[in-house]
């Protein structure tokens, strides 16, 4: 070899160790911005932030142009909500990113970070719904979306009644509406349309027994009631009205290869309650949690009272400490957590 | 309890009907009739008794009686328009 060719060699070695260097950063900056690589080479999808899946015509119609534009004319759906635009080339990145911000809009995010929250319509529009989902959403995700939790990521999600549209046991943090029903026998005439509306078999009526009259007022079994606010919805004379009200909260769920079920740990918080709660999870979750585990695995591996004695007594939550109390919300699946 | 009959103005056999029409024939019927007018409703057990009353409510209705039928198991109740 001549000097020259040695010469050359070397500074191409040089260039291309550099080039290396920066395809390896440049895919873990993409990466946490929203975008993903693809199998096809050169190619990334667009994951587009839509918090609790509530999308204006302008940014469905800026999707929609921009996937014709860089994409190939169509998006995907993707199962925490997000608009997604695949088959955009690595170079037009920059440009659709700052086409996004146009309309106001950013990228989701992916990595080990706070991802964007979902939700369930609530009572947006929903009847069924006993909190603000799509309120409480935004909020959540306006204030932690993107934060690194220094492990792995952390997904969250709101369901706006016991039904769990958007399984809440299956998120690091799952919040979910409750009601508690309110007896007030006096104005209960029997007609006995609760026990109907009932579908978990909670309600009876008083004197109910072999042969007796039904007499009413009803009694409700705790242990069977799911806090669905059914009965309340039905009453025609408001005998049955809303007690205690607002979020179930759940932490350390997951999917994946390894799913585990959340506990329940706190019953019947408010919305600056699940905003607290939130905040101080992650710190928790960030002084505790070992490499890239889940705020689940964590647990199992620290034990929940030490979840409960840190972070939830502390906010003056309505603590779920037994697992007696936390059997209520298993409701006859076939549940299980941390069982092969 | 105070017993009182009440006669209905208009009457309603939904047995056999399925939902949402279970809902939207009440409704209809409900529509055609006066503020504080009593409409006799049949309904089959199992779903209709079951969300029935509740959307009824929501409208703005009140159902004030609640009786078994001891034949087929069905339920009649009293509506008054709201």
């Amino acid at each position: 070899m001549t000097e020259e060719t040695a010469t050359k060699l070397e500074g191409l070695k040089t260039s291309l160790a550099q080039e290396a260097q920066q395809v390896r950063l440049d895919l873990n900056e993409l990466k946490s911005g929203g975008f993903i690589k693809q199998t096809q080479r050169d190619l990334f999808t667009v994951r587009l932030r839509c918090p609790g899946g509530r999308v204006d015509a302008a940014k469905l119609s800026k999707a929609a142009e921009l996937a014709r534009k860089y994409g190939r004319g169509e998006v995907h759906l993707s199962v925490r909500q997000s608009i997604e635009i695949p088959y955009v080339h690595y170079q037009h990145l920059e440009e659709l990113a700052r086409e996004v911000k146009e309309v106001d809009w950013s990228v989701a995010s992916c990595g080990p970070r706070v991802r964007v929250p979902t939700a369930c319509a609530g009572c947006s529009y929903n009847p069924n719904a006993l909190v603000d989902t799509q309120g409480l959403c935004r909020e959540v995700d306006r204030r932690f979306f993107g934060t690194p939790t220094g492990h792995g990521k952390f997904k969250m999600s709101l369901s706006g009644c016991p039904i769990d549209c958007f399984r809440t046991r299956e998120m690091d943090l799952g919040f979910q509406g409750i009601v508690e029903p309110l007896a007030l026998p006096e104005r209960c005439t029997a007609c006995g349309l609760c026990l109907k509306a009932c579908e978990d078999g909670a309600l009876k009526m008083s004197s109910s027994g072999e042969g007796e009259p039904c007499e009413g007022p009803p009694v409700r079994d705790p242990a069977r009631c799911t806090l669905c606010g059914d009965c309340i919805k039905v009453c025609p004379f408001d005998a049955i009205v809303p007690g205690k009200l607002g979020w179930l909260i759940r932490v350390g769920g997951k999917h994946g290869k390894h799913p585990l079920f959340a506990y329940e740990v706190a019953q019947f918080v408010s919305d600056e309650g699940v905003l607290a709660l939130i905040e101080r999870t992650l710190s928790w979750y960030r002084e505790n949690g070992r490499g890239k585990e889940r705020i689940g695995t964590t647990l199992g591996r620290l034990g929940l009272a030490k979840y409960l004695i840190e972070v939830v007594h502390p906010l003056g939550l309505e603590v779920i400490e037994s697992s007696e109390e936390r059997r209520r919300f298993a409701a006859g699946g076939n549940f299980y957590h941390g069982i092969a | 309890m105070n017993e009182v009959l009440e006669i209905a103005q208009a009457y309603l056999d939904l047995r056999g009907e399925t939902c949402p029409f279970t809902f939207v024939r009440t409704k209809l019927r409900l529509e055609k009739m006066e503020g504080g007018e009593v409409l006799e409703l049949i309904l089959d057990d199992g779903e209709p008794i079951r969300s029935v009353p509740r959307s009824m409510k929501e409208e703005g209705h009140h159902i004030f009686r609640v009786e078994e039928l001891p034949e087929d198991g069905a339920y009649r109740l009293l509506i008054r328009k709201g």
